[in-house]
């Protein structure tokens, strides 16, 4: 059987996709179920003076309304945090506000309405009456830390934490030796994530096991499961079951604990019978947690020779109106980690200030934290260059890392495992076709068009995250990730993995992996994710993990489920352990030298299971697991290329070609990968070009449909080019990086960076994103 | 306050009481049990939600149930036939055309009627015809390549269907 990891393998999951048989949560209809809907708060901040919900009880389908008051006397707590850094506060959240207390975004929950079908649910939303003493709104990452309204009372100054890293007095002095400081003030802007599946709920309590089910359209089931347990809905562990079935994007936005993840099941076991919850997409607006929205100040010091010296950094960052699950880690080991970026930078100091305003709490969105250094980093170096009318490729190769140096330990924590830059950018310089592209923006200008390209090379860290490390970072939880091979008596397999899949092909990839370490076809293999009642407790997927460190427990269960096969072959072909040979291309063991008399993966498997001859001491049963924590993270890097022409009438920027080529280390499915990373770029240039969540001074969201904000359509990108080079990360077994989120983290400075090359003759140095026609005709007219 | 509606959805005919403001997304997926249409927007933008009524392609969240009486229906579930998937479903497979899936029943749907309008369909003349669909997983290149992929397909059965006719 040829080796199937490295191989493009068309996805086993397609065929029900592409039928309209995906099993999302919101298709899940259970006998006797009522539905639930939210009454959202319309303004931005406001005291709740009262709430009359006699109306809606009155309305006939409405079988109850419930308040905050309901769900804190009934024994929920509330929404924790995850990620404490130092001296953080947290301030307190309900899943729903009770009345005396406080509404702080647009979208907040006031009750919750349970009614014999969605319609009526609606309805009733608009007979409870909301009666709200409104506040002034604090809007705005930097302002909110001298604005004199606090969005909570025990958030002084609006400012939640603080979080210095480096040596700023050597940073300061690097600075003032330099020969050259490059200043630049920016803003990240605020992105919805929006995956297309809105997140739904749908809960069942068992009357006769008090035991609850919870589907939830969550990245990590198990991780919600712990926090519903300890410290929000009440319902012991050993009594929940959370399922994440498919479950349509994530992007990050699925990761974290939502009210609604407690009011439904409460209201399933009050009510005694099953409720569902389906947000609508004006819904997901205002509750789905959103990303960026940095502001920041940089300063890059520089000699003359184009050497770096040192890189000073101010960042606040917008937190929102609450403490989103692991929102304290994305500013901080998330982006100040980062900001070394490509290069040797002898000293970098960041000062990140998260405010609390009066907008959806920010978390992660794909990339999260690194897109943002990334951008900030690669907009310095853009800069530099045309400070130092330097060469852009030749400035980034003068100060890269170079292969010899790694491990490198940069001033930011972060030790790099394996890169070759210089590799990278000559493979990207000729997949880009980057010399003719220069040509051809130079001749385009002759012309009198405004051309541009754009180029970056980019650092992640992804795969979280050795525990040790991310326990001293705040994390309260661990980041290993689990694996079961349970091999049944007639030779298939099943794999119950930690990492959920939700569009990144695990029930493929993860199927390859195990078919060449075990010498099994791939349909013998049947890959079960996101269910707490199947699967060991696992931490889920996001930060680009699951192959790297989900992947690695496969790989690490598979091992001993061979070392037991090996122990039985042996046994039954009366050799010793070390002279038998495992073929994993046949699953095949024999005595070496002896090929032809062999023991099948069957014959090992079943003689397990009727343990009628096996050797002494041997305990029956073929079933192995593998709890793997990373001894680092791993860090894909890439090298991207854009070209843009601008129609000077309109500033609509025309993103005419694109090149991508990354380090994701060993690939398993080269298919997959391009895509994660086509889909990623996708992303990135719609920071980059189209999308905002923004938000008016009275922290009314101005994008909260999809009739306003700008999801990029097909029609946005050219046909991506994609090519990699591969430095296998040394510290895992497959050699693997991540590969979910280099897309988006240099797409969007690259597309930006393309732009800003095509204003430069024109003296814009920089635009904040996106890079709207309106924002590029002004100025570029001075407007 | 019911009203009965007769609508004929992939080959079966359904007749129903439903209430007036019922969505026609909302009677497959509830009434019928036809989850395969999925609804991702309440603003007619993400096309998730896209059939075909009477050999269009409309999208169901904008259309009542009792607007779609008397009429034919298919939906992502009447694609297959006899267990052969449609050109455009089996590009979608190909050419890894998605990723978390919930758009990809609507792509299908557009891109069939898409195909059947514009035959020579460009793939920049495709692009532009998805301008009612979002995806955000793919970056729409596979799409893309996946709606080529079939256009180039149902070019190849139609000539062979010529040809059986000679």
């Amino acid at each position: 059987m040829a080796k199937l990891v490295g191989q493009p393998i068309k996805r086993v999951e397609d065929p029900r996709f592409i039928q309209g048989r995906g099993g999302y949560v919101t298709n899940i209809t259970l006998p006797g179920m009522a539905s639930v809907a939210i009454k959202r708060s319309p303004v931005a901040h406001a005291r709740i003076v009262s709430i009359d919900a006699s109306k809606a009880e009155a309305l006939n389908g409405v079988i109850a309304v419930f308040t905050g008051k309901d769900l804190i006397d009934g024994g929920t707590g509330k929404l924790p945090c995850g990620w404490n850094v130092p001296n953080i506060k947290v301030p307190d959240r309900w899943a729903i506000q009770p009345v005396g207390d406080k509404v702080r975004h647009v979208g907040d929950a006031v009750a919750a309405v349970v009614a014999e079908s969605p319609y009526i649910a609606q309805d009733a939303l608009d007979l409870i009456e909301v009666q709200y003493e409104e506040l002034p709104a604090v809007i705005g990452a930097k302002s909110a830390a001298s604005n004199k309204t606090l969005v909570h009372d025990s958030v002084a100054d609006n400012i939640t934490y603080t979080w210095p890293l480096g040596d700023h007095a050597a940073v300061e002095q690097a600075l003032a030796e330099s020969d050259t400081v490059v200043t630049l003030d920016l803003t990240n802007q605020r992105l919805i994530p929006n995956a297309m599946e809105t997140r739904a709920a749908v809960a069942q309590w068992n009357r006769y096991t008090e035991e609850m089910t919870l589907w939830t359209t969550s990245q990590n089931p198990h991780p919600i499961r712990l926090l519903l347990s300890a410290f929000t809905l009440g319902i012991p562990e050993n009594k929940l079951r959370v399922i994440s079935p498919d479950v349509g994007g994530g992007f990050g936005s699925k990761i974290f604990h939502y009210p609604e993840e407690i009011i439904v099941p409460w209201i399933a076991r009050k009510i005694d019978r099953p409720c569902k919850w389906v947000a609508t997409r004006s819904e997901a607006s205002v509750t789905d947690s959103q990303g960026r929205d940095h502001v920041s100040t940089a300063k890059l010091g520089l000699k003359n020779d184009g050497t770096i010296t040192g890189l000073f950094v101010e960042t606040h960052a917008d937190m929102g109106a609450y403490i989103s699950t692991f929102a304290p880690l994305i500013p901080t080991a998330f982006y100040v980690c980062l900001l070394s970026g490509l290069y040797k930078i002898p000293s970098i100091y960041c000062n990140v200030v998260a405010t609390m305003t009066n907008t959806v709490p920010v978390d992660a969105y794909r990339g999260a934290g690194r897109p943002e250094a990334a951008y900030l980093v690669e907009r310095l170096m853009d800069l530099a260059c045309r400070k130092l009318k330097m060469d852009p490729i030749a400035f980034r190769r003068h100060n890269f890392i170079k292969p010899s140096e790694f491990p490198y330990q940069t001033p930011v924590a972060m030790m790099y495992d394996s890169g070759n830059y210089d590799g990278l950018f000559d493979k990207a310089i000729a997949s880009s076709g980057y010399h003719e592209l220069i040509a051809k923006r130079d001749q385009a200008r002759k012309e009198g068009k405004i051309a541009g390209v754009g180029i970056a090379g980019c650092i992640e860290a992804s795969g979280p995250a050795p525990s040790k490390v991310a326990g001293a970072l705040g994390s309260a939880v661990g980041f290993w990730e689990s694996a079961v091979i349970r091999m049944h008596p007639t030779g298939k397999a099943t794999l119950f993995t930690g990492a959920h899949s939700h569009g990144q092909g695990h029930e493929t990839a993860f199927a390859q992996i195990i078919s060449d370490e075990l010498g099994i076809p791939m349909a013998d293999v049947e890959v079960v994710h996101g269910d707490t009642g199947k699967v060991p407790f696992g931490m889920g997927t996001y930060g680009s993990r699951s192959l790297s460190v989900g992947g690695s427990a496969i790989v690490k269960a598979a091992e001993k489920v061979r070392t037991k096969m090996i122990k039985i072959a042996a046994h039954q072909l009366e050799a010793a352990v070390e002279d038998i040979v495992f073929d994993q291309s046949t699953g095949k063991a024999y005595v070496k030298g002896s090929p032809a008399k062999s023991k099948g993966t069957f014959d090992m498997t079943f003689a397990a299971y009727t343990a009628h001859n096996l050797p002494d001491g041997l305990e029956p049963g073929l079933e192995e697991n593998s709890f793997y924590d990373p001894a680092n993270f791993t860090f894909p890097n890439s090298c991207h290329i854009a070209y843009v022409e601008i129609d000077s009438g309109t500033g609509r920027v025309d993103l005419q070609q694109y090149c991508a080529v990354d380090d994701v280390g060993n690939v398993v499915n080269p298919m997959i990968v391009e895509g994660q990373i086509t889909g990623g770029i996708a992303q990135g240039i719609g920071q980059a070009l189209y999308e905002y969540g923004a938000y008016d001074s009275d922290g009314q969201p101005q994008s909260a449909t999809f009739m306003d904000y700008a999801m990029p359509r097909a029609d946005c990108f050219p046909m991506i080019h994609t090519d990699r080079t591969v430095t296998p990360s040394p510290h895992n077994p497959l050699g693997v990086k991540g590969a979910g989120e280099m897309g988006t983290i240099a797409a969007t400075v690259t597309a930006a960076n393309a732009v800003m090359d095509a204003l430069a003759p024109m003296n814009i140095s920089h635009l904040d994103m996106p890079l709207t026609p309106e924002k590029i005709w002004s100025a570029i007219n001075k407007k | 306050m019911g009203q009965w509606v007769s609508i004929t959805v992939n080959g079966k005919n359904y007749t129903r009481e439903v209430e007036p403001r019922t969505l026609l997304a909302s009677f497959l997926r509830e009434d019928l049990g036809l989850t395969g249409t999925n609804i991702g927007c309440d603003s007619s933008q993400c096309g998730a939600c896209t059939i075909h009524m009477d050999g269009m392609a409309v999208k169901s969240c904008t259309v009542l149930a009792v607007q779609a009486h008397g009429t034919v229906i298919t939906t992502i579930e009447g694609m297959a036939v006899n267990g052969k998937l449609h050109p455009v479903q089996q590009a979608f497979w190909d050419q890894h055309g998605l990723q978390c899936g919930f758009c990809t029943p609507g792509m299908i749907m557009s891109i069939s009627y898409m195909l059947a309008q514009h035959p020579n369909a460009s793939e920049l003349e495709i692009r532009h015809q998805l301008e009612g669909n979002i995806c955000r997983c793919t970056g729409y290149q596979n799409i893309v390549k996946a709606a080529m992929q079939a256009r180039d397909e149902l070019h190849h059965e139609h000539h062979q269907h010529m040809q059986e006719q000679h």
